[in-house]
This record gives C-alpha cells, sequence and structure tokens, in this order.
C-alpha cells in the first residue's frame, strides 16, 4: 500500500493508541494536517504553540498516556521549547512533531526555517529528523518508545514538508531496534537484601518519595511499604498525591516551602528512603547540610540521578514499582528473622512538631482575603478526585500546601523548570484526558496573564475547566523575596488588580466569570463555579497581597534554619 | 593535565548529528574536553570517539552515566591514562631555508617523522608520537620559527601488556 508520508505520520500516531493531538497548523505542516481530517485522532486547536505542549503535558500528567502535540516550522517549532524543557525536567512522557521547510532547503535560511532538532536536542530524550518518508514508522515507534519506557521524557520528530508530500510503501515494525538504548529491567537482588537489612536497623527512617512514584505507577506498592513498617513518608512537589495526605503516616510536602514537620523529619532523619526522589536543590536546601547523620537509600530509574547529589548506601536502579514489591519481600522476610527498632519515640518527635508547627494562617472575618483560606474552601467544597492545576509562585506553593491530595495524578504542576503559565493549558490537557473528573486550575495573576488566551481553546472545544486566579496584583513570590532578602526594595513586581479586568476578559474567552473579594462569598461563588458543566469558569479573588509563603528555607540555606513563619501559639 | 586526564573511548551510531550530541551533552553538563578524535570503525555502521576529558573538572562517573543515556551510545570503555596506549599525530610547517634543512631532517628522524612538504624558505614536517613526545617535538622545531602546527588529538587503545586485565566497559544504561 502506497501512502504519502503525512499518511503514514497520521497512520502511526493511530497504531500507537493516539486518541488527541494538541496542536496549530502552518505552512511546513499542511501536508500532515490534510490526513488528520480523516483520522479518528481528536484535534485540539490551540491558541498559541506553548499552549499545545502545557497540554500534551497536562494530559500525561493525568493519564500517564503520552501526550501529543503537532505544530509547524521555525517560530511554531521555538514557540514549543518551552514546554519540552518543562518536560524534559520533570520526566514527562511527551511526543512532539514540528513541520520542516522541504529538506531539498534545509540549511539555506529559507522561510519559517530553523534548527529545531539543533534547538531541542538539550531539552529532549531524543529528536529525529525525517529524511524518507520510508523512515516515518520506525521512527514513531521509536520516538513513542523512548518516550515511556525508562525514564520518561519528551521526544520530538521533524519532518521536512517533501517527507510528507513524498510516498512510501506502508509497514509497520514489530518492534524497535534501538541499540544504545536499554533501560534497565535487572534488579539486584543482593541490593534490595541490603536495603530491607537497612531499614531493619534504623531508629528515624523516612520515605522521602519522589515523582518517580507517580511514573512507575507505585503508589500502591509504597502504601504497603510504609504501612508494613510504619515508616513516615514525605511527599515531594513532584509527588504530592503518591500517598494520601490524609492518612496518619503522611508528612507532607518538604522543601523550601514543605511544612516544619518534613522538613525537620528529613533533616532528623538517620535513613532517607529516597524512591524516585532526585534531591533537588528546592528539596535538599544547602547540600552539604542536608539530612546530616542519615544513611541513603536511593532508587531511581535513571542511573545518572545515583551519586549525582548524594552518594547513597544502598544505590538501587530500576522501576520503582518493581524495587518497591520487591522491597516489600525482602521486608516480609526480615521482619520474621528478628526484631524491627521500635518507632515510637521517633514518631513522638514527629507529632511534637506537627502539633507545635502546623501550616497555619489567619483569616479574619472582615479582613482581606486570604489566599489560603481560597484554596482551603475550593478543597472541601469540590469532589476529592478533582485535579488540581496551578501554575508557578506563590500560589503553587500553596495548593501544594492546603490542599489535600489523597489520590494520585491529581496534582499537575511545573516542579523543575518552575514555568510560569503551565496552568490554564496544563489543566485544559487534564481535563481532555480525564473528561470525568473536576479541574481546578489555581492561578496566579501574573501566571494567568501568560497563558490565558487559552481559554479560547477550552471554549471553542468545550472543554470546561475552572480557573481560580489568586489576583494579588504582584508577582507575589518575587515581591516575597524583595521584601524578605531585598530591604523592601520592589522592583518591577506590581500588576494592578484590574488591569486587565479578569472578568470582562473571560467573559470575552467565552468563559463564565465571577469577582470574590470578601470571606463570605467564597463558598457560595465556588459553589455556583461547581455546578456549571458546561463551559470554563473563571474566579477573580481579590487576595492580601501582603501574605507570604511559609515556611521557608532561604535559597542557599541549611534546612535546619527554616523560618517556620507565624504558628498559632507563637511557638519557635 | 597527564595526571588527571580519563579517556573515554565512546562507540556510538554513525548519524548525523551524533557529535553534536555528544559535545553537547559536555557544554550544558560543564565538562571539560582536552580533545576529540572522532573515526569510523571496522564496522561502517558506528563510529568511536576517544574523548579525553579533564578529571578535575568532571566527575567521570557522571560523564560515563549522563553520556549512556544519549540514544545513539553503544558503548563506553573508561581508559585510565596508565592503562592505555594513546598517540596522536602532529604536522607543523618550520622556516628552514636550504642550509637548515638537513638540520630538522635529522632532529625530526630522531622523532621518526618525516618531512611532507617542501618549500623554498619552509617545510612541513609530520611526526607521530604520545602527547608528551609531540610537546618535547613542538618545542624543538620552535627555535626554527613554527608557521603552522596542528594536532589531531589523541587516538587511544588498552594496553595489552599489562596482561589480561579486561578493561571496564559501562554498558549502555546499566549501573
Amino acid at each position: 500500500m502506497k501512502l504519502t508520508g503525512a499518511q503514514a505520520l497520521i497512520k502511526s500516531l493511530e497504531l500507537e493508541g493516539t486518541e488527541v493531538v494538541f496542536g496549530l497548523p502552518g505552512g511546513a505542516i499542511l501536508p500532515v494536517y490534510d490526513p488528520l481530517i480523516d483520522s479518528s485522532i481528536r484535534h485540539i486547536l490551540v491558541r498559541h504553540e506553548q499552549g499545545a505542549g502545557h497540554m500534551a503535558e497536562g494530559y500525561a500528567h493525568a493519564t500517564g498516556r503520552p501526550g501529543v502535540a503537532i505544530v509547524t516550522s521555525g517560530p511554531a517549532a521555538t514557540n514549543i521549547v518551552t514546554p519540552l524543557c518543562d518536560a524534559y525536567m520533570d520526566s514527562i512522557p511527551l511526543v512532539v512533531i514540528t513541520g520542516q521547510v522541504p529538506y531539498s532547503v534545509i540549511g539555506t535560511d529559507a522561510f519559517q526555517e530553523c534548527d529545531t532538532v539543533g534547538i531541542t536536542m538539550p531539552v529532549t530524550k531524543h529528536n529525529w529528523l525525517i529524511t524518507d518518508p520510508a523512515d516515518i514508522p520506525e521512527i514513531v515507534r521509536e520516538a513513542f518508545h523512548v518516550a515511556t519506557t525508562g525514564r520518561p521524557g519528551p521526544v520530538l520528530i521533524d519532518i521536512p514538508k517533501d517527507i510528507a508530500i513524498d510516498s512510501m510503501d506502508w509497514y509497520w515494525p514489530d518492534a524497535v531496534d534501538l541499540p544504545g538504548y536499554k533501560p534497565t529491567n535487572k534488579i539486584s537482588t543482593k541490593l534490595i537484601k541490603d536495603a530491607a537489612r537497612l531499614m531493619g536497623t534504623a531508629k528515624k527512617p523516612v520515605i522521602y518519595a519522589g515523582g518517580g512514584i507517580l511514573k512507575a505507577r507505585a503508589a500502591e506498592a509504597l502504601r504497603e511499604l510504609a504501612e508494613m513498617t510504619g515508616i513516615p513518608v514525605v511527599t515531594t512537589l513532584m509527588a504530592r498525591g503518591a500517598f494520601p495526605d490524609r492518612h496518619d503516616l503522611c508528612l507532607g510536602m518538604p522543601g523550601m516551602h514543605g511544612n516544619y514537620t518534613a522538613i525537620t523529619a528529613l533533616q532528623e532523619a538517620d535513613l532517607l528512603i529516597a524512591l524516585g526522589s532526585r534531591f533537588d536543590d528546592r528539596v535538599t536546601g544547602k547540600v552539604d547540610a542536608f539530612a546530616p547523620n542519615a544513611k541513603i537509600i536511593h532508587v531511581d530509574i535513571d542511573p545518572a540521578e545515583i551519586g549525582k547529589v548524594r552518594r547513597p548506601d544502598v544505590p538501587i536502579v530500576g522501576d520503582c514499582r518493581r524495587v518497591i514489591e520487591e522491597l516489600v519481600k525482602a521486608v516480609r522476610s526480615d521482619l520474621e528473622k528478628r526484631h524491627w527498632p521500635d518507632l515510637i519515640p521517633w514518631w513522638s518527635e514527629i507529632r511534637t512538631w506537627q502539633r507545635d508547627f502546623p501550616l497555619y494562617y489567619e483569616q479574619e472575618e472582615d479582613g482581606p482575603l486570604k489566599p489560603q483560606f481560597v484554596i482551603e474552601k475550593l478543597r472541601d467544597l469540590s469532589p476529592d478526585d478533582t485535579i488540581v492545576a496551578s501554575g508557578v509562585g506563590q500560589h503553587q506553593m500553596w495548593a501544594s500546601q492546603h490542599w489535600k491530595f489523597d489520590y494520585p495524578y491529581t496534582w499537575v504542576n511545573s516542579g523543575g523548570l518552575g514555568t510560569m503559565g503551565f496552568s490554564v493549558p496544563a489543566a485544559i490537557g487534564a481535563k481532555v484526558g480525564r473528561p470525568d473528573r473536576t479541574v481546578w486550575s489555581i492561578d496566579g495573576d501574573g501566571c494567568f496573564q501568560m497563558t490565558a488566551q487559552e481559554l479560547v481553546t477550552a471554549s471553542a472545544e468545550q472543554i470546561p475547566i475552572k480557573v481560580a486566579i489568586l489576583n494579588n496584583a504582584y508577582l507575589g513570590m518575587v515581591r516575597q523575596w524583595q521584601e524578605m532578602f531585598y530591604e523592601e526594595r520592589y522592583s518591577e513586581v506590581y500588576l494592578s488588580p484590574d488591569l486587565p479586568d479578569y472578568v470582562k476578559w473571560a467573559e470575552a474567552m467565552g468563559c463564565v466569570a465571577f469577582r470574590v473579594d470578601a470571606p463570605e462569598d467564597v463558598a457560595p461563588t465556588i459553589e455556583k463555579a461547581n455546578a456549571i458543566t458546561d463551559r470554563p469558569v473563571v474566579i477573580d479573588f481579590r487576595t492580601d497581597y501582603r501574605e507570604k509563603v511559609f515556611p521557608m528555607v532561604p535559597a542557599g540555606a541549611s534546612n535546619s534554619d527554616v523560618l517556620p513563619g507565624p504558628t498559632p501559639n507563637g511557638a519557635k | 593535565m597527564e595526571q588527571h586526564h580519563h579517556i573515554l573511548s565512546v562507540l556510538v551510531e554513525n548519524k548525523a548529528g551524533v557529535l553534536s550530541r555528544v559535545a553537547g551533552l559536555f557544554t550544558r553538563r560543564g565538562y571539560n574536553i582536552f580533545s576529540l578524535a572522532v573515526s569510523p570503525t571496522e564496522d561502517d555502521r558506528y563510529s568511536r570517539m576517544t574523548v579525553v576529558v579533564d578529571g578535575d573538572s568532571s566527575p567521570i562517573e557522571q560523564v560515563t552515566k549522563q553520556l549512556n543515556k544519549l540514544i545513539p551510545v553503544i558503548e563506553i570503555r573508561e581508559l585510565a591514562a596508565a592503562d592505555a596506549v594513546e598517540r596522536e599525530l602532529l604536522i607543523a610547517t618550520v622556516k628552514a631555508g636550504p642550509e637548515e634543512r638537513s638540520h630538522l631532517i635529522d632532529l625530526v628522524s630522531i622523532f621518526d617523522g618525516q618531512v611532507i612538504d617542501v618549500g623554498v624558505a619552509s617545510v612541513t614536517v609530520m611526526v607521530a608520537g604520545t602527547p608528551d613526545g609531540l610537546d618535547a617535538v613542538a618545542d624543538l622545531l620552535a627555535p626554527y620559527g613554527i608557521s603552522e602546527l596542528q594536532r589531531t588529538g589523541r587516538v587511544a587503545l588498552p594496553r595489552l601488556i599489562r596482561g589480561s586485565r579486561p578493561l571496564k566497559a559501562v554498558k549502555s544504561s546499566e549501573q
């Protein structure tokens, strides 16, 4: 059967199970958009290519399946570099297809030509420039394989226009042949035993659970390990929901804006069981001072993460779920043989920190609206399995702190890259992947202005997400740093609460919109928003610009020097 | 440098852009390359890169692990300087009139070198040797006046006479 390169590409995407692509057509990708008309694949027409990338990410976050985006060459390709980098940092499986000028004119500075493969090399797990239409099925198979196996990540396929037009003899390869790509699948039995033995001697152990738990679909295994041993669990920003916040053994989020107990438990531990986490600087604070007395068991699918920041005592390379399942067996047999140390003294220390340093804020009845209060009301009035997508900044930290994540894949955010503007498109992608769920975008006013135009996409495509703008009229996190570390010299952080008029703007984009100033209007407005299921909804919450995110570990400081912020009884 | 360098012998797929992927990885992770030589192998599907890295600036374990993550990298062999034979090639154009030519030919022949081109007032010589040896050659040529000099960067293979100790082969994506 003869197919054009473009037909072969679309057919290959279908055979890889693609149900939806996010994209925007243009000159070089025109041939690919034609067979899309006859395809079973749903296409969502975005308003900016960055939106396509973040939607694909949100879709992948929520479903675990690779997100697919198709854009044209040149500026479209450069516009999608940010989502590629974001996905690379957070190990999100993406397959991005870019148009390219005809192969015959590559290198001549043709109209809308750019070296897409060269530009995206450092931000993709791998990328391909197709030079022969006969290679298309093979490359698409390889692309999905690389994106979704081992440590997941984004890949890119660059397809020149003439290659998409030329014909090829259709085939579908049985398997991929990548001699240089063999993700680890052997797990060392000896190291598993070493890990179990070390766990059985620790008096102050902590499980330091990272995003790898979610990538490996290992939440249940983690729960079994924790319950069997009684070891407390912290969940990093990328792992929120991997272990239920309402579980007795859960200490919540560690790191720069983690809660006091999670930070301090890591710091005081004698053993860290790092599962799919990478000792990121936002978690460790000053590396030399991080968990100084702890031995380390480090489990990661990526061998390069082992020993990159902190040398482990027990290094285990492997898929988190399989490793934890093996660990559960090894722990069970070790527990039968000997008595493990009593963790009651450790827990009583932990409970003291929890009692003295809970997350805390005060909402005065007539006072300005506190962002934390808004998030708690959103949480309490929305279904338990609501998916929350956030942007980057203060609102992200408050959302992570104050939401109760009891289910995996309910928290969608930009962790490693810290991409402002992530929330709205990511929420759209998540809602496309999980139309059964309520999806709230919790966004800041600064972030919202970066990608809000995708609400036009949401209205046009009938993707009824809900957006809560925590509008404090500032680039709030930057303001917080200027207040605390730059002697209150505020430089270029004021945005204005009224410019733009968020309600009018949202309405112009086809959304239902509300504005809330007073604490007593928060709950009724959220209830109204939750009742709307046929259109996107935006609520402009006018929040207190003076509110800061606490606790806080200042940049470069030791986690032992965490600033706890206000406490209910003034404990220090 | 001779004390702290590591030699990585990297077998890669012989495809467009692979050199760029390897070089880009070194740049973005902040690793220094002392020299780099690339050539096809006995099997034309593969090329071999001999990369000499600075052991001080570049944690060699991280370098090899990150390199292994590149899809076109098939295998990396890490050669400690003491376990390798290393050679590189030097060619230099040196000022030498008719009366100095014979001196120069004598000098170069001590290092098993050759004169490969002769002009009215200059000759071009070629010497293959160890990196240290070529440093010495360059020093000895300097007094004549070197107008141009090029070195290839080293190629290396494991030393045989140290017995049958197997090379430390770091297979793709293994720990």
